[in-house]
């Protein structure tokens, strides 16, 4: 049965991190709420990037002694989907704190962090 | 009720989209052209042990420098959003004092955590970790520090010169490899050293080294600001 590799698991288990995380930007009124959906979905793209790299048998792409020298190519994974997940995490982490920064200075002006009061673009 | 609906069907739409992707996927056999490259020729070319820091601080150093610029721009819009005016500023903010276990967890741990961090960001082209993940946790033992006592002062002077100089020693260090070597933030400008052993990988531990005290800096900023604000009217 091919869907239960590693892989396969890791990948399913991203999707439904993402589906969580649009269904938390969708479905919630509150912007904490919804700033945690967009981390979710972030988190979900992450697992799945990883899970794409995913080679059977194969250890992280770390040379040390247990690694034969002559032959790296057969005993690594691809390092360059986590180097850009590395990248995508910090960039996520400087768009959550923007989030979180614009959340606040909303609860400033009205006291509530209900999106629906925020009606003022509204016609 | 309409509402609901709608989120259903997007909901079901996007399900149906990554269960596509999910079928068509079939597994990957052996690395790819690129991946192959960086596997057969990265210890000659880099020589770091981790690959993944050869990927993202010399192959693709540029990006990693548009990275540190796009956590710089972060900050510094926070900070402007965040801007105080001079009479909040003199408010005094009251706050409940913390217990005695966090005060004294603080004293301990905050050293060792900032330890740690150094560690993380200094070993970045031998074990797991680098940069970012070194300066993220120096900013935990910031952030710490705010949790214990809230109204301590940190000198924000001080983080901003370490910030800058770190900046600017990063685009010096990619600019000396264009003149010493074969391009930007190519690490040749220093010996290789020896495959595995601190000193090895040329440039690269100083890249990372500025990495690493510029994303903590970052962090820290954004966390002062957070704090700092946290002055609201009774």
């Amino acid at each position: 049965m091919k869907f239960l590799s590693p892989e396969y698991i890791s990948m399913a288990a991203g999707f439904l991190v993402i589906l969580i995380g649009i269904w938390g930007i969708l479905a919630n009124k509150n912007l904490i709420r919804m700033i945690i959906g967009f981390s979710l979905f972030d988190t979900g793209i992450h697992i799945v990037m990883v899970a794409i790299s995913y080679l059977k048998d194969r250890t992280a792409p770390i040379i040390d002694e247990t690694i034969n020298t002559q032959e790296i190519a057969k005993q690594i994974t691809d390092p360059v989907p986590q180097a850009l997940v590395l990248t995508a995490i910090v960039i996520g982490l400087g768009v959550t704190a923007l989030m979180l920064v614009y959340a606040m200075k909303l609860h400033k002006e009205k006291k509530s962090l209900d999106i629906t009061k925020f009606n003022d673009l509204k016609w | 009720m309409l509402r609901k609906g709608i989120i259903t069907v997007i909901l079901i739409g996007f399900a149906v989209m990554l269960l596509q992707l999910f079928l068509s996927f079939n597994g990957n056999e052996d690395l790819n052209t690129t991946a192959l490259h960086y596997a057969e020729n990265g210890i000659e070319e880099v020589g770091a042990a981790n690959l993944v820091t050869s990927v993202v601080v010399t192959y693709r150093g540029l990006d990693t420098l548009g990275e540190v610029t796009i956590l710089f721009l972060t900050a510094a819009i926070i900070g402007l959003f965040l801007k105080l005016t001079r009479e909040e500023k003199s408010e005094k903010r009251e706050v409940r004092p913390t217990s005695e276990i966090l005060q004294t967890a603080m004293k301990v741990l905050v050293p060792v955590i900032f330890l740690f961090g150094i560690y993380v960001f200094i070993n970045g082209h031998l074990t797991p970790g680098g940069g970012f993940q070194g300066g993220a946790i120096i900013a935990s033992g910031i952030l710490l520090m705010f949790l214990a006592d809230p109204n301590r002062k940190i000198s924000h002077g001080l983080i901003a010169v370490i910030e800058s100089i770190s900046g600017i020693s990063f685009v010096i260090i990619g600019i000396l490899g264009i003149v010493l070597a074969g391009g930007f933030l190519d690490n040749h400008i220093l010996p290789l050293g020896k495959f595995g052993t601190l000193l090895s990988a040329g440039a690269v531990p100083l890249i990372y080294i500025f990495v690493g005290l510029k994303v903590g800096s970052e962090l820290s900023n954004i966390i002062y600001y957070l704090n700092q604000t946290q002055k609201e009217k009774k």
